[in-house]
């Protein structure tokens, strides 16, 4: 009998997790768990590959349409590699009128990539993403959970030359 | 003046590890708890939130005692609470600065609600930009179970509540409440057809009350107080306190606790509240009440067209309906100062609506792309006069004629601003070089304040 290993699994404390988080659901509607454990294997894997949906599906037992059709129905799941600090600033209008324009501009300069991108060095991909909940704090963007508000010119250097240390 | 005003959320928001169970239950926390499960009925409950007035904070403005009201509550099924801490309108924060300053007022307005409702699970979903606001709850639910709030048999009297936090996926949508029903349920958020509602056929096709947590958090207070107590802050219909957040050009922008009634102007200029414009410029124009709402020119928004005094109400801001009024909506607050360019705040708002249509009505879906282009060769200097008059056409178009009501936000911004800033728009197409220099702002007859 040939078993396929799969390539992707959860580490043991992420599996102890995923468990856990199944419990949060009535009998049969385990499938609530998906958008949480797709959360908890791109913090894992650092994206969403095809590979990670189809382990997520299976784990859930339900078809990997279904998982496909969700990830790319949210913004927070990543379908490509990205680098290691993934940097989403807050491009909507509050975040904008408060210097956000310079801000990020100088943000693309400095590390050497654009929407979108990730950098030459695979440190930083750049994503521009919509209202953060951070208005009067702006501009801001957020780095995995991290928030970085009241951002300017100055702090965009602190804050990158820290990371790439 | 400030310490006078009753604060019904943010009393003890400043004492430092409020965030803690233990500095949340010495400071008078959980006792509405204690009081709803030993001596009082579930109705009763219900009774003083129909008392209070409350409406939905999260936009709708709707009677939040009226919406329980509505709960289906067939025998054998159960019901759900599940309280609604997406957060996307731009321009809106105070959920994210409630949530993380005082995780257990909201914890403890879930488990009164929840017994009220008659809920024996609930959900907190929370967008999945505030993951660490998630753990933050999960955290705070913890420490209350173990203090027996939560749980089987909560402080002996009976009633169980199990409580979760479920995060989002990253979608603007899911703020509506069935889209946010069908993401809780592992489904991309579309919202739902109504009827059936969800008080009918909500989570699980069970009965089910969605509420926001600026809404769900007062409730705490409403149970310790009374209803009447809350009605007697505010005006008419406007009962309580709200949850401002101030962003844009404010010498303070915050989240700040106003009791409803005060004046627009006493909030923006006040050293109280928003403390006026930065230092050398001027008000141009205020979304009172988040991106979604209609922008309104500094004179309109501080004066009703009949030359009132606008006061921080829901009648009040709506005086004039969309000729001359606005909405409170979200209480999402951003001034602009004269260095905003209108046109290209609302091609910003409807590049925003574009990207979070959901694309289940044609109207939203295409509309909201239509406006996006419009609205950027306008700004970008190769638009047509005849482009103002098809942005108003196609706003039109998608009002009324969608699932959900993102579709009228993203006409609204739109509308709005030509109907009070067209001669901009037209100085845009009439003098694109001048226009779309760096920096460039129309200084036109533009009434500051």
């Amino acid at each position: 009998m040939i078993t396929e290993k799969p390539r992707i699994q959860f580490t043991p404390e992420r599996l102890e997790r995923a468990r856990e988080i199944l419990t949060h659901y009535p009998e049969g509607k385990q499938k609530s768990a998906l958008l949480p454990l797709l959360h908890l294997i791109q913090e894992q894997e650092g994206w969403t590959s095809p590979e990670a949906m189809d382990y997520i599906a299976d784990f859930l037992g339900i078809k990997p349409i279904e998982v496909y059709e969700v990830a790319t129905f949210y913004t927070m799941y990543h379908l490509e590699p990205v680098g290691k600090h993934v940097i989403e600033y807050c491009r909507t209008g509050p975040c904008m009128i408060m210097g956000g324009e310079e801000v990020y501009a100088h943000l693309k300069k400095k590390i050497g990539a654009d929407d979108g991108e990730t950098s030459p060095d695979n440190l930083f991909t750049i994503k521009p993403v919509e209202c953060l909940a951070a208005c009067g704090w702006g501009p801001c963007f957020q780095i995995r959970e991290k928030y970085y508000t009241h951002l300017t010119i100055e702090k965009v250097d602190e804050i990158i030359d820290e990371l790439k240390k | 003046m400030s310490s006078e005003r009753l604060k019904i959320l943010t009393a003890n928001a400043d004492i430092p590890g409020i965030e803690t169970f233990e500095v949340y239950r010495k400071h008078g926390g959980y006792t509405a708890v204690e009081k709803a499960v030993k001596t009082m009925t579930p109705d009763a409950v219900v009774e003083e939130v129909k008392k209070s007035g409350v409406r939905g904070r999260g936009g709708a403005g709707f009677p939040m005692g009226m919406k329980w009201s509505f709960l289906a509550k067939p025998e054998g099924v159960p019901r759900y609470l599940v309280c609604n801490g997406d957060e996307s309108e731009p321009g809106t924060f105070k959920d994210h600065w409630l949530m993380k300053t005082i995780p257990h007022l909201l914890i403890e307005g879930m488990i009164v609600s929840s017994f009220a409702l008659g809920a024996n699970t609930s959900y907190i979903y929370v967008r999945g930009e505030l993951m660490y606001v998630v753990k933050i709850l999960e955290k705070a639910i913890a420490e209350a179970k173990a203090a027996g709030f939560l749980g089987k048999n909560i402080l002996g009297s009976g009633y169980d509540l199990e409580l979760y936090v479920q995060p989002g996926g990253g979608a603007y949508i899911c703020g509506e409440e069935t889209a946010l029903l069908e993401s809780l349920e592992g489904k991309r958020g579309n919202p739902r057809n109504k009827p059936p509602f969800p008080a009918v056929k909500g989570l699980y096709q069970c009965p089910t009350v969605v509420n926001n947590v600026e809404s769900i958090s007062t409730t705490p207070w409403i149970v310790n107080n009374g209803g009447e107590a809350y009605a007697a802050v505010g005006i008419g219909r406007s009962t309580g306190t709200k949850l401002i957040s101030a962003s844009g050009h404010l010498k303070k922008p915050g989240v700040y606790e106003i009791p409803l009634g005060i004046t627009v102007n006493e909030f923006i200029y006040s050293d109280e509240w928003c403390g006026g414009i930065r230092d050398g410029h001027h008000l141009k124009a205020v979304v009172a009440g988040g991106s979604s709402v209609p922008i309104l020119p500094a004179a309109l928004l501080l004066k009703t067209a009949n030359g009132e005094d606008r006061l921080m109400t829901y009648e009040s801001l709506a005086d004039g309906g969309f000729a001359t009024g606005t909405m409170l909506g979200s209480g999402g607050f951003i001034a602009m100062d004269e260095t905003s360019c209108i046109v290209r705040n609302t091609w910003n708002f409807s590049r925003f609506y574009h990207h979070e249509s959901c694309g289940q009505c044609s109207p939203c879906r295409e509309g909201t792309g239509w406006m996006e282009k419009v609205l950027h060769r306008i700004e970008h200097g190769h638009g047509s006069m005849h482009d103002i008059d098809l942005l108003v056409d196609v706003s039109k178009k998608i009002e009324g004629n969608t699932i959900c009501p993102l579709g009228d936000a993203a006409a609204w911004p739109v509308a709005s601003a030509i109907r009070h800033f067209r001669d901009e728009f037209e100085w845009h197409i009439k003098f694109p070089q001048e226009a779309t220099r760096p920096g460039a702002v129309y200084r036109g007859h533009m009434e500051l304040a």
